[in-house]
């Protein structure tokens, strides 16, 4: 029972192509895939959007949008018509062909992030063997995208938005992805499927999630944070929320366009995210084993939207970096600390099971996450101040 | 150490957060205009003139002293005296406004006009849901529009409205306390008391 | 909006960024304009530009008399109307020679007090909001002031155009319950103030924002005629309710908090310490308010025509020294009126705090100013 809930999805694919001849079945399969991944993460963005406005809401003593459906949940659709009845506006001396081209180009390379994520037990729509390496190879487009469109508007401004917002994204992808190599010497593999498996089993009622050991979860807070920059979320959305200041890089862009470059970023906050869950938190695995009843694809999603929830919280309560701030720490305290982590990873690889293993493991990820903690505060001579009163 | 601060941060936003569910004070949303506060009572938005009784026209307060007229910081009273007189709450004939017309767009509701009044014949409404689609004369009201009953300002300014009866009644009993002693003195001619002409008609209320 | 021009050069000479921070920006308060040149990331260059909101106020009450003036004095700081009062009736009360009774010197402390109170939350939940925290302590600011707010209301009958003080007194005397409610406030704001302090006092990226930002000098803000929060944060120690003690100040104990460093983080910590110290001057307002007249019965309402003189009557604001000098020359109307407004002087070092900071910070600087368009512009 629990194993045809669990593979119900596969179940019905499978019938559906089982009505084609033997030659089309491989497309057909690939297609019924695409649309499902098309559904499903478009209908999570729509109501991402009404959560986080939600959410952010509650956070700030008042409701969120609760006009339009029951509790506001139709919100996304009165968005997405205003999207689509503004003008589209674009400047005349843009260079068209990149100008159209870079949400389009975004929201492709942001979709065929999925591609890889295991969303549930034997639900992957391409199994690779360098699946990971395939993620990161795609986000980079993605990264190219954003490029694109500071530099086709002709626009002093959008065009140093733009450069701004390449130089946080790159300066976060190393040790995004060198989190990443600490998972993938551990699991031995590029493939998603098997970082996945080799993650599945307890040990008691805990799981042997990368997550649950100090190297991992180390790893797990880096790349986190690395998720949100890359995302350019709050904190880190001077490229984007600079519009006090300068605008940013899709300031030329109106109506739908507009709609699909924010489409794009959050496929791709989801995509990081589920490559998050993947790589540390055990894919779709049951947290408990007397959990394993529900269906896999259902814990996926669930971890997903625990992730969302975290993006959220940090955007309600934190103000933004300043520019050289941001790269400041990426550079000197999350390179540093990404490869203590490989150094962990590796002891922890070859140390014995044990107390003794996870003493030395947890010094090494303690010790400089102080050290480089006060370094970077104090390099700024920031602190506690205390006032006096006169007389 | 490094984060400790963002985590305070954080505990406090989800305190919020779970706040707003079960505490009223973290949730302070009104969801107007289905739910309304209660207004307060001292509130003052646009003037108004008072009138005693039923008929606005000859229970208009206000004598057209033209007072409000002067001291309105904006000067957005317009007044004109009226050529004949009308007799008032204690029988006294008094002049009349023909024409008194506020343009609303331009008062500032500054509530000047009412602490300057002699006669309390104008006060302040507490009407503020009053916009209009006709640009060129919706905002100016004239003496019709702007008339209201005495029960009217009972209702909406009590204690208000308690003091002005007060300083009234107190008037018309000392006026018609004034006639008694007019009429009395008539009455017992001596060579001290020269007869006034009396003013005890019946009031017009 | 925003606009960008840039200056071709020869070649070898650097490239300067001209930028308009245009009338129409979410972030400048008000109408206010800033033509900045950049150099790269640093600021060369700032040149402010107001006026958008010039409303002849000095010659408005050149022609109205002293009451009408009153409701006008409300408009020019808009978030503080009631301290606008209180100074444009301490400058008439001197000019005139009046004296105030003893209640109605209470209730201005109280309503001064809590103007201060409103001012600060919101000066510092703007201040937040433009640094990116995205509204939350914005709401919570707003949250509080709108209790304030709401007794205004149930005082003067509006919420921000007050219209309170007259010469001589007050207008009306509380009503029933209103002090019970103000001493609601002052037990549940300090809550406030906590949960505050906690959401941010604390936050790394909060200190890495605005501490060693903006600086500026004691000898820079007193050659500047600096005044308020922004002169006792660069360490001077200037209050005018100590120094002046207007009103019946002297009979209050409160401290006056001082900064060190002159930066955008001392700013901020010394409006919500003064916040604490105006909880305090509520706390004993309350319990010593007497009972009594509330108007000096000798002034008149109408025609009310101070001999010829001149006086200036200042206060200390929640934004500095606001300050009314008034020559009389016997009739109606002033002869001149003229308002010494805060944030105007406040805003003509503004270059000189933002040179060299990075654009980012110019946007930070320009909220712990603390201006208001209506006081700026008149």
């Amino acid at each position: 029972m629990a194993e045809t809930a669990d593979q119900f999805f596969v179940i019905l694919q499978h019938w559906l192509v089982g009505h084609v001849p033997a030659s089309l079945q491989g497309v057909l399969s690939a297609v019924l895939s695409v649309v499902a991944i098309l559904g499903v993460f478009a209908s999570l963005f729509a109501i991402t959007t009404v959560l986080e406005r939600k959410g952010l809401g509650r956070m700030q003593n008042r409701y969120g949008p609760n006009r339009v459906g029951p509790f506001g949940f139709l919100q996304p659709l009165a968005d997405g018509i205003k999207s689509l009845t503004k003008e589209d506006i674009v400047p005349q001396s843009a260079d068209k062909v990149v100008h159209f081209l870079a949400p389009v180009v975004l929201v492709l390379a942001a979709f065929s992030l999925y591609a890889v994520l295991p969303i549930g037990r034997n639900m992957v729509l391409a199994d690779l063997d360098a699946g990971v390496l395939f993620f990161f190879a795609v986000s980079s487009v993605m990264e190219l995208t954003i490029f694109m469109a500071g530099w086709s508007s002709r626009n002093r401004y959008s065009l140093l938005g733009g450069m701004r917002a390449i130089a946080q994204m790159i300066s976060y992808e190393v040790p995004l992805i060198l989190t990443t190599v600490t998972v993938i010497m551990a699991a031995g593999s590029l493939s998603t499927v098997t970082i996945v498996e080799k993650q599945a089993g307890y040990t008691g009622i805990v799981p042997h999630w990368f997550v649950f050991t100090p190297w991992g979860f180390a790893g797990f807070v880096l790349f986190m944070i690395a998720a949100l920059a890359e995302s350019n979320r709050s904190p880190f959305d001077l490229p984007e929320g600079e519009s006090e200041i300068i605008a940013g890089y899709y300031v030329e862009y109106s109506g739908f366009k507009f709609a699909l470059f924010f489409l794009g970023e959050y496929l791709g906050m989801f995509a990081i995210s589920g490559l998050g869950i993947t790589l540390f938190l055990g894919g779709w695995g049951a947290p408990l084993p007397f959990l394993a009843w529900v269906p896999s694809y259902l814990w996926f999603f669930v971890k997903l939207l625990a992730i969302i929830f975290f993006f959220i919280w940090v955007r309600g309560t934190l103000p933004r970096l300043r520019m050289d701030q941001l790269m400041n720490f990426a550079w000197k305290f999350m390179l540093p600390m990404a490869l203590m982590n490989l150094v962990t990873a590796g002891v922890w690889h070859f140390l014995p099971h044990g107390v003794l293993r996870w003493l030395v493991c947890g010094l090494l990820v303690v010790v400089p996450y102080v050290v480089l903690g006060r370094g970077l505060m104090q390099d700024s001579k920031l602190g506690k101040r205390v006032y006096r009163f006169a007389e | 150490m490094l984060g400790e601060g963002i985590a305070k941060g954080l505990v406090e936003t989800a305190r919020n957060f779970f706040g707003s569910y079960s505490n009223k004070d973290r949730l302070t949303t009104v969801q107007f205009p289905e739910e309304r506060l209660p207004q307060m009572e001292a509130t003052r938005d646009f003037p108004f003139l008072v009138y005693d009784g039923s008929d606005w026209q000859s229970g208009l307060r206000c004598v057209a002293c033209q007072i409000c007229e002067k001291e309105c910081p904006p000067k957005c009273i317009y007044i004109e005296k009226s050529k004949d007189k009308k007799p008032d709450f204690v029988g006294k004939p008094q002049f009349y406004p023909a024409v008194f017309n506020i343009d609303v767009s331009v008062c500032m509701s500054c509530q000047i006009c009412v602490e300057v009044c002699p006669f309390e014949a104008i006060k302040m409404d507490t009407e503020f849901e009053l916009s209009t689609d006709d640009r060129f004369g919706g905002l100016l009201w004239d003496k019709a529009r702007l008339a209201r009953p005495n029960e009217h300002y009972r209702q909406i300014h009590p204690t208000d409205a308690a003091v002005s009866d007060a300083i009234l009644a107190e008037e018309k009993a000392k006026a018609e306390a004034k006639a008694k002693a007019a009429t009395e003195a008539k009455a017992n001619p001596t060579p001290a008391n020269v007869p006034q002409a009396g003013s005890g008609g019946t009031a017009t209320q | 909006m925003i606009e960008a021009a840039v200056q071709e050069s020869t070649p070898g000479e650097e490239t300067l960024l001209e930028l308009s921070l245009g009338p129409h920006h979410p972030s400048t308060h008000g109408v206010f304009r800033m033509d900045i040149v950049l150099d790269g990331e640093r600021v060369v260059k700032l040149k402010p530009v107001f006026g958008y909101l010039h409303r002849n106020h000095e010659k408005i009450g050149e022609s109205s008399s002293y009451l009408a003036s009153m409701p006008y004095t409300d408009r020019l700081d808009y978030m503080c109307s009631l301290t606008n009062n209180w100074a444009y009736a301490l400058a008439v009360e001197k000019l005139a020679g009046v004296q105030v009774p003893e209640r109605a010197e209470y209730i201005r402390v109280i309503t001064a007090e809590l103007t201060r109170l409103q001012n600060h939350a919101s000066t510092i939940g703007f201040l937040l909001q433009e640094m990116g925290a995205s509204g939350t302590p914005l709401m919570y600011a707003f949250r509080e002031r709108e209790i304030i707010l709401d007794l205004f209301e149930a005082l003067t009958g509006s919420r921000m155009m007050c219209n309170y003080m007259r010469f001589g007194g007050c207008r009306v005397d509380l009503p029933a319950g209103w002090l019970e409610q103000v001493g609601k406030v002052v037990r549940e704001f300090p809550r406030f103030l906590d949960e505050f302090a906690n959401l941010l006092s604390d936050n790394e990226i909060l200190l890495a924002r605005t501490q060693g930002i903006g600086v500026v000098s004691k000898e820079l803000a007193i050659q500047g005629g600096i005044t308020g929060p922004i002169l006792r944060a660069a360490g001077v120690n200037y209050d005018i309710r100590k120094v002046d003690r207007y009103g019946i100040y002297e009979r209050f104990d409160f401290r006056v908090p001082l900064g060190e460093h002159g930066d955008v983080y001392d700013r901020y910590m010394i409006r919500m310490l003064e916040m604490r110290e105006s909880l305090k001057i509520l706390e004993q307002a309350l319990r010593d308010i007497p009972g009594g007249p509330i108007m000096d019965s000798k002034t008149k309402i109408r025609g009310f025509r101070p001999k010829a003189g001149e006086a200036y009557g200042r206060i200390e604001s929640p934004k500095g020294e606001l300050g009314f000098y008034l020559i009389s020359d016997g009739t109606a109307n002033p002869y001149r009126y003229r308002v010494r407004p805060p944030s105007l002087i406040n805003l003509t070092i503004l270059e000189d705090m933002c040179l060299g900071s990075n654009v980012a910070d110019v946007i930070v600087i320009f909220g712990t100013i603390d201006i208001v368009l209506g006081e700026v512009d008149r």
